[in-house]
């Protein structure tokens, strides 16, 4: 059976804006998105909000509802009861274009920081071997569907624009670990996983973890795990003898 | 095919610097109560501190000499302060004072251990330093730079606490089992059970910490060459899942079995046997 929900949505761009009350029909079965299509299609026709698969796959229509970060097309209308009022607000930490759309960028400048997969030398494409159990940690994260949520809801930029030079956020740290673990990935990124991406800027309170629509184990499969290798190459004056004595490179 | 001549981005191209975020003046948007889980943990979190600290320092109801059970509060005990048999490695030590724990050697790594170890930051940063109190409410601090600097870098040391806990979790297996041979010989009663399955939780939180989880196999680049370690690594990681639950399982076991070997030492309650 339907019945009238009341929506309350941020309105307004970089200037100004201020949140509105509609009155919006529901019916059973639906999610945020629907409402916000039909608030759309109904009463405000320049409503802003971006979508695109509407099934949890594109990571296009990230927003807060209740001011928690959510996929509006993952959050059922049935989780609320129907004289509640329901907030729908743009993500906070990145600026508003207009409406729920936000100006996302700050991840793809973070994204290009992180130095690409490096194979050994001598390896050329098509002659890559690894097997299962070697990539299978690193797979996890390749789940990843990109919406910023977790980036959104970060404390550590989400309270402190200033952080946002400093710290690479949790899905880009994830980036880090997911190559640091690859079997073919040469490179070293502990050091400048301290110094250039903030990772010491994370105090593992797992927010990310928290609102991950693909229930990636952000914190305790990447974060932490990352943490620790960076102990070993930063902060383990045993680990460090170690190598020395045996001219190991922390294989 | 020309390419379009590429103009290097300066801030004032670059949309997102000079945008400004959604005016939302409210600290959060968030309708359920939030305060309620960083609430318990404070509380749950003083009660422990509370009860370990006063037992601590009490130097009285830690052995039962007629079972012989220790409390872990008390373990290494090693000085002349001890109660007679309840020094399991001798007394190389003289007497303490009053204000130095009887377990000076234990204590202080067990409190690093926790206060390092991954879950309670998590819990102390949430719920004590508010940083954040729940996730998308805003913290009060006006600054923050995390564990990137003195004195929270000195949390990466987490792995050496580990060391130092493991061989203390093998001294108190030790003491559990000079529990079952009494006064009278081999027996089997209540403060045994008691004693055996603390040692056991405290195994599961030890062997279930991510510096655990790092140095048996983590570490490694290829599984594939070492499937010993690997396979280490996968029970690890199937205890490491329930790391948060062992770490407030463990302090209520072991305010538990401290109470218990309180109360039988004193003769407040009589242990309940069942062989001998
Ligand atoms: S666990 Fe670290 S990266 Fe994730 S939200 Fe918390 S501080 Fe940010
Ligand atoms: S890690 Fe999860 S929350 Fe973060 S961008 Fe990927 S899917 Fe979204
Ligand atoms: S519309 Fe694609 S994830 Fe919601
Ligand atoms: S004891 Fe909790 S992570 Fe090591």
């Amino acid at each position: 059976m339907g019945y009238q929900a009341k929506l309350r949505v941020w309105r307004g761009d970089d200037g100004s804006g201020d949140l509105q009350d509609f009155t919006v029909e529901a019916n059973e079965g639906e999610v945020v998105l629907d409402l916000i299509h039909r608030l759309q299609a109904t009463q405000v026709p320049d409503l802003a909000v971006r979508w695109n698969c509407k099934a949890g796959k594109c990571g296009s229509c990230s927003a807060e509802v209740n001011g928690r970060p959510r996929l509006l097309c993952m959050t059922r209308m049935s989780i609320f009861s129907e004289d509640e009022t329901i907030t729908v607000t743009p993500m906070r930490t990145f600026p508003v274009i207009r409406d729920l759309v936000t100006d996302v960028s700050y991840n793809y400048t973070k994204a290009r920081e992180i130095p690409s997969f490096t194979p050994p030398e001598d390896l050329k494409p098509g002659e890559y071997r690894m097997q299962q159990v070697d990539v299978q940690r690193s797979q996890e994260f390749r789940k990843c569907i990109e919406c910023f949520l977790c980036q959104d809801t970060c404390h550590v930029i989400r309270d402190h624009e200033e952080n946002k030079t400093a710290f690479a956020g949790p899905r880009y740290l994830m980036r880090i670990a997911e190559l640091e673990m690859h079997p073919l990935d040469v490179a070293d990124r502990r050091n400048e996983a301290q110094t250039d991406h903030g990772l010491g800027y994370c105090n593992i309170t797992k927010c990310c973890t928290e609102v991950c629509p693909e229930n990636i184990h952000i914190t305790d499969n990447a974060l932490i795990p990352m943490k620790e290798r960076v102990a070993d190459r930063r902060y383990d004056p045993i680990v460090w003898l170690g190598n020395k004595l045996f001219r190991r490179n922390g294989g | 095919m020309a390419s379009p001549p590429q103009t290097p981005q300066t801030p004032t191209d670059n949309p997102a610097a000079t945008r400004s975020r959604a005016s939302i003046t409210a600290r959060t948007l968030r309708t359920d109560r939030w305060w309620v889980p960083p609430l318990l943990t404070t509380l749950g979190l003083a009660a422990f501190v509370i009860y370990a600290t006063v037992r601590s320092f009490m130097r009285t109801g830690y052995y039962d000499a007629e079972q012989h059970y220790l409390t872990p509060f008390y373990s290494p005990c090693l000085s002349d302060s001890c109660v007679a048999g309840s020094a399991h490695f001798g007394t190389p030590i003289g007497e303490l004072p009053g204000f130095i724990p009887l377990a000076f050697l234990s204590l202080p790594f067990l409190l690093g251990f926790r206060l390092t170890c991954y879950y309670y930051r998590k819990a102390y940063y949430r719920s004590i330093w508010f940083s954040p109190p729940a996730c998308a409410v805003a913290e009060p601090h006006a600054k923050y730079t995390g564990e990137t600097r003195l004195p929270l870098i000195v949390q990466n040391a987490h792995r050496y606490f580990f060391y130092a806990a493991f061989v203390i979790a093998l001294i108190n297996t030790y003491d559990a089992i000079l529990a079952f041979g009494g006064e009278n010989g081999v027996g089997f009663g209540l403060g045994n059970v008691v004693l055996l399955v603390n040692v056991v939780l405290l195994w599961a939180y030890t062997l279930s910490c991510h510096s655990c989880r790092h140095v048996t196999g983590g570490r490694m680049k290829h599984f594939s060459k070492n499937p010993v370690r690997y396979w280490i690594w996968t029970q690890v990681s199937r205890l490491n899942v329930r790391h948060m639950q062992f770490a407030w399982i463990t302090l209520a076991t072991l305010a538990l079995t401290d109470l218990y070997v309180w109360l039988v030492s004193t003769d407040v309650i009589t242990d309940l046997r069942f062989i001998n």
